[in-house]
């Protein structure tokens, strides 16, 4: 390892496996869903075909205090409990001026989000309609914006090198990572709080994918809902969630004698340049992303020898990804799809299936995809099905594709 | 015309579900910014469930002036009906 690689010493998360990576990570080699029903009365109210959704294991209002979490939007409270269990998880100590262990100035916050807080928009326009404007929450605005999540953890953990919220959907998790691995490299900061966060599950929200076709209606059997790269899967289930890495440059983990989990060697990011929601047939922009990753890291296709999939569970994205795969690595890699036990977690996405891609590194195991029934035949990959794989690795890539075709992937090495 | 001292206590509700000062802390001298922490989005919220606990308007230009909990008592007491 050299002294200006950018390691992982930090790791947080709250998903709808649970409130915490510890949880998450044995659930998902448990083989647990976090998908469930819709227990809202609006999903009958507005007779929506999708009722289910993955659902925060546990709710933030319990890690939260009252008073602080009326002020916050649902998707900043998840931001938040993430940013502060990865920071306690990296050995930091509390944020304060006269702390030593890192200056402000030199740390930084990336944090993505597909959207923002659509539930306060949602919620302040019915106050409005219903109460007139003296209802409406002065809050309003700094709890919808789709920078509060990170601006709230900047503010919380004292960061003053820059706070980032990158917006590229389904990749905005990713990206808020290699953003955060930009600021590193280009020593802008030695240590980043980087991740994605999400929580939108709403009646306008579940509409909006259903009418664009994008999610499953399997309403009887949630469990069974999410199963990328099935034969049998009809889209993706939508969840909420969030995730946070506490990046940091490498001399400065061994100075302060932090524990490491691994490397985040390199990250590749091209754009489609096709369709809004559709991504390229010939995955072009895929395989360069991965091939990029690849190369920014010094390494060759194989040494990558597990890929955590974007696949979430639609007919035509889980193909499209499997093809740009094999042509980016070979078929030697061993693949999984988490987003078949966490369902879709947008912006929280790439952050925590980031995590569970580093974990695999650290434990050498990587989790089954759930729900594989039967394997599509045009996808022509070794995935993990039935029980975890134990397997050695030195590296891994996690892929994340937004709508509109933004393609990321993070490359993670051992340390 | 209600006793300063009961609007003094539902003033104090109020800050304390609004900001999460406990009751017994929000005390006349206190002043709302440099005491209690309270910041002016929070002022705000205060004064909306102020005007329909007490039923008095505390107009922006007017709210500006409140600094203590006290002048907030007072002004409340002088315009209730």
């Amino acid at each position: 390892m050299s002294n200006t690689d950018v390691v992982i010493t930090g790791i947080g998360a709250t998903t709808p496996l649970g409130p915490d990576v510890t949880s998450t990570w044995d659930g998902l080699l448990a083989g647990r869903s976090g998908v469930r029903a819709i227990e809202a009365d609006w999903a009958e109210t507005y007779d929506l075909p999708v009722r289910i959704g993955a659902t925060l294991a546990e709710e933030p209002t319990e890690r939260i205090p009252r008073v602080q979490a009326r002020r916050l939007d649902r998707c900043e409270q998840v931001a938040l409990i993430a940013a502060w269990q990865a920071w306690a998880d990296a050995g930091f100590e509390l944020p304060s001026d006269e702390r030593e262990d890192v200056e402000p100035e030199r740390l930084g916050v990336s944090i993505g989000t597909g959207i923002g807080g659509p539930m306060t928009l949602l919620n302040q326009d019915d106050n409005l309609e219903q109460h007139g404007i003296r209802k409406v929450s002065p809050l309003t605005v700094p709890m919808l914006m789709p920078n509060g999540p990170a601006a709230h953890v900047g503010i919380e953990l004292r960061a003053r090198a820059g706070v980032h919220s990158p917006a590229s959907a389904c990749a905005s998790g990713a990206e808020g990572i290699a953003k955060g691995f930009d600021m590193i490299r280009s020593g802008k900061a030695d240590v980043v709080v980087a991740g994605g966060a999400e929580a939108c599950i709403a009646p306008i929200t579940i509409a909006g994918f259903a009418q664009a076709r994008t999610v499953s209606t399997r309403n009887d059997d949630p469990e069974h809902a999410s199963r990328p790269f099935d034969v049998d899967r009809d889209g993706f289930v939508l969840g909420e969630g969030a995730g946070v890495l506490v990046l940091e440059r490498a001399d400065h983990a061994k100075a302060r004698g932090a524990r490491i989990y691994g490397r985040l060697a390199g990250t590749g990011i091209t754009s489609d340049a096709y369709h809004i929601t559709g991504n390229h047939p010939e995955g072009i922009g895929q395989v360069a992303a991965m091939r990029e990753a690849i190369e920014q890291a010094g390494l060759t296709a194989q040494d990558v020898g597990h890929v955590n999939a974007h696949a979430t569970s639609t007919v035509v994205g889980d193909v499209g990804e499997a093809a740009a795969i094999r042509k980016a690595l070979g078929d030697h890699p061993v693949v999984t799809a988490p987003k078949s036990a966490l369902g879709h977690l947008v912006g929280g996405a790439g952050a925590v299936e980031g995590i569970a891609t580093l974990l695999a590194i650290y434990h050498g195991v990587v989790p089954m995809t759930l729900n594989l029934g039967e394997l599509d035949p045009k996808v022509e990959l070794d995935v993990v099905a039935g029980e975890p794989r134990k397997t050695e690795l030195t590296a891994a890539i996690s892929n994340s594709f937004g709508f509109g075709g933004h393609n990321t992937a993070l490359l993670f090495a051992a340390a | 015309m209600a006793d300063k001292a009961e609007l003094l206590t539902g003033l104090a509700e109020i800050v304390e579900e609004v900001a999460g000062v406990a009751k017994d802390d929000v005390t006349s001298e206190k002043s709302f910014v440099d005491d209690l922490d309270i910041d002016s989005l929070s002022m705000v919220e205060i004064a909306v469930q102020a005007e329909d606990k007490f039923g008095v308007k505390i107009p922006d230009d007017e709210l500006a002036n409140l600094k203590t909990v006290g002048d907030a008592v007072d002004y409340v007491a002088a315009n209730s009906k």
